[in-house]
């Protein structure tokens, strides 16, 4: 009885103790959010911010309808890349790996894991900028996807990895090819954590913004071509933060509010488009 | 002890065709000759030679680690999984090696397996089922009535038929495994091979599962590899008893018989230490 007592209170204490701490780890991401919102609203809450183009500084109306189109594109195009190499070399990563190259391969995708993005920027520069001598969403777009890639694969390899391997055993015992199980067994299986991490570096790719300095560079203007420059949301923070007018500072935060709404928008939507086949592999 | 009346015919000396003319035996499935397997330079199997008879059950016994599953792989070539992993000898299907058969997809599906855990495919249950006719291509037509069949011959249909379209997960453990003969049987095997396919069960369902086999057995030819020994009693024809060899530590086959003959009248001593539960 008394043991009994002691073992509820020290569970209970343990409950509040992780409760405890989960706030104290909420309260830095609950302030950037209030303070995105609060400072954002002003600049977001009038409509032509989202239909309009930069203006000159004391011009009312202007808006980043050029920024919000251009990171679409900028990571659309980049997703398209990235992601299905990515996942690819995720399940090689983990389906195929025996050999020593792919312990390099692994090495490689973390350490470019942990490469600054103005690095890969300036990779993507000398790549893609400097020999056709100028700025274009493309290279913008590749810089992302390089940035991109290691973190789909290594989150792809450590999703299949997670799938027991008697679901693989099953598919090919039934006389199917291998890459068919892996293809259309394993990859729907691992789905969940395959999402997240697509997901993931999505997120981490629509914020950047040192990659996209000197590719896509900028454009004041609505551009939907992918062949010239581009501006994008986390470029016209960067820019309009540091200048001394209080309206385009105003535009700065509204734009990082747009980015982070639009963010959280793009996750909601994969994962209900994606819903039916996230709740199937939960279930395994 | 054990009543020793004349000794029978048993398959144990196998490698002698007139020897498969024990009561009741059909002509052989599988020829098993001089196998060995190895797991990189481990030896797990030794000169293992049997016959598996046709459209019968054959169960394996023997305690753990004797190479029941390595064996019950090598007939479906699923040890090729394992880096490293290789058989000597042969094993003969319908007279095709396939130790050495280039063609690894026609051979599984040809020989069809179910295992321990019964791994639902994140699916319905109709589209578990599904898989592999339509990857492999068959019109839709016949996958439509290759479902209903073969979950109808997995004794399965009755319970599920109005919740086809559910996660193949949400069936309970039981249901999961009769789902997992279901989907094997969809591709037509001629051979199923089962490892301690009722292992995780509960009696009833060890039942319901046991009942199927010996339906089933009058279309497929069944290995049964089990822990069980009243299990294999029950549902098998014949069994094969295997033991880890203590010098060698490769196992091997130690004898080979109808299993009526192999629990009542064992011929080697160690079959007998082993069923009577002196084994140690
Ligand atoms: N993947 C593997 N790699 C290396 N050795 C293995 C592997 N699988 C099995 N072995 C070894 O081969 C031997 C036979 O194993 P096996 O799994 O065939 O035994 P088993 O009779 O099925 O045992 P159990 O009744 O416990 O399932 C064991 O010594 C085991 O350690
Ligand atoms: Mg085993």
């Amino acid at each position: 009885m008394n043991r009994n007592r002691r073992r509820q209170s020290i569970n209970y204490t343990s409950i509040a103790i992780a409760y405890a701490l989960t706030g104290l780890a909420l309260i830095p991401l609950g302030l950037v959010l209030w303070f995105t919102i609060a400072k954002g609203l002003p600049a977001a809450s009038h409509p032509e911010f989202f239909f309009n183009v930069e203006r000159p500084v004391d011009v009312p109306g202007a808006g980043i309808a050029h920024a919000i189109v251009g990171t679409l594109i900028l990571v659309g195009i980049a997703s398209l890349g990235a992601i299905p190499i990515g996942v690819l070399g995720g399940i090689y990563l983990a389906e195929y790996a025996t050999s020593r190259w792919t312990d390099w391969v692994r090495l490689a995708c973390d350490v470019l894991v942990g490469t600054p993005s103005i690095a890969i920027g300036l990779f993507a520069y000398a790549l893609l900028v400097a020999p056709f001598h100028h700025f274009s969403a493309l290279s913008g777009s590749g810089a992302l996807a390089v940035l991109m890639l290691p973190i789909i694969m290594r989150t792809t390899e450590g999703a299949v990895r997670l799938i027991p391997s008697g679901l693989r055993e099953s598919g090919l015992a039934l006389g199917l090819p291998r890459w068919r199980v892996s293809l259309q067994l394993i990859l729907p299986a691992a789905a969940p954590g395959v999402i997240t991490g697509a997901l993931l570096s999505v997120a981490r790719a629509s914020g950047e913004t040192a990659p996209l300095l000197f590719t896509a560079f900028g454009n004041p203007f609505l551009n939907t071509d992918p062949t010239q420059p581009m501006q994008s949301l986390p470029v016209t923070v960067f820019h309009n933060a540091l200048l001394p007018y209080q309206s385009l500072q105003e535009q700065a935060w509204g734009a990082a509010l747009v980015l982070v709404v639009m963010v959280l928008l793009i996750n909601l939507t994969s994962r209900y488009v994606l819903r039916r086949q996230i709740r199937l592999a939960g279930q395994l | 002890m054990a009543d020793r009346r004349p000794i029978e015919q048993t398959l144990a000396q196998v490698g002698r065709p007139e020897l498969l003319t024990v009561p009741g035996a059909s002509p052989a499935k599988i020829n098993v000759d001089s196998l060995s397997f190895f797991y990189g330079r481990n030896q797990a199997l030794k000169d293992v030679a049997f016959d598996i008879p046709e459209r019968k059950i054959t169960a394996i016994i023997g305690p753990s680690g004797c190479g029941k599953t390595t064996l019950l792989r090598v007939f479906n070539r699923m040890y090729d999984l394992v880096p490293g992993a290789h058989a000597e000898g042969h094993v003969l299907l319908d007279g095709e090696d396939v130790v050495s058969t280039r063609n690894l997809l026609e051979l599984r599906q040809k020989v069809g397996m179910v295992f321990q855990r019964p791994s639902p495919f994140p699916m319905s249950i109709r589209d578990n089922v599904a898989f592999a006719p339509r990857l492999l291509g068959w019109p839709s037509a016949r996958i439509k009535t290759v479902v209903e069949q073969s979950l109808e011959r997995a004794a399965l249909l009755e319970e599920v038929k109005d919740r086809l379209n559910d996660p193949a997960a949400s069936l309970s453990g039981g249901q999961q495994q009769r789902l997992a003969i279901a989907r094997c049987i969809a591709v037509s095997p001629q051979v199923i091979l089962m490892d301690e396919p009722c292992s995780a069960l509960d009696p009833v369902a060890t039942t319901k599962i046991e009942d199927l086999m010996s339906a089933l057995m009058r279309e497929f030819t069944i290995v049964i590899v089990t822990h069980n020994m009243q299990q294999a009693a029950r549902v098998s024809d014949f069994t094969a008893f295997m033991l880890m060899n203590p010098e060698g530590r490769f196992g091997e086959l130690i004898e080979f018989a109808s299993t009526a003959d192999l629990f009542n009248r064992p011929q080697d001593d160690r079959t007998e230490a082993y069923i009577t539960g002196r084994f140690g």
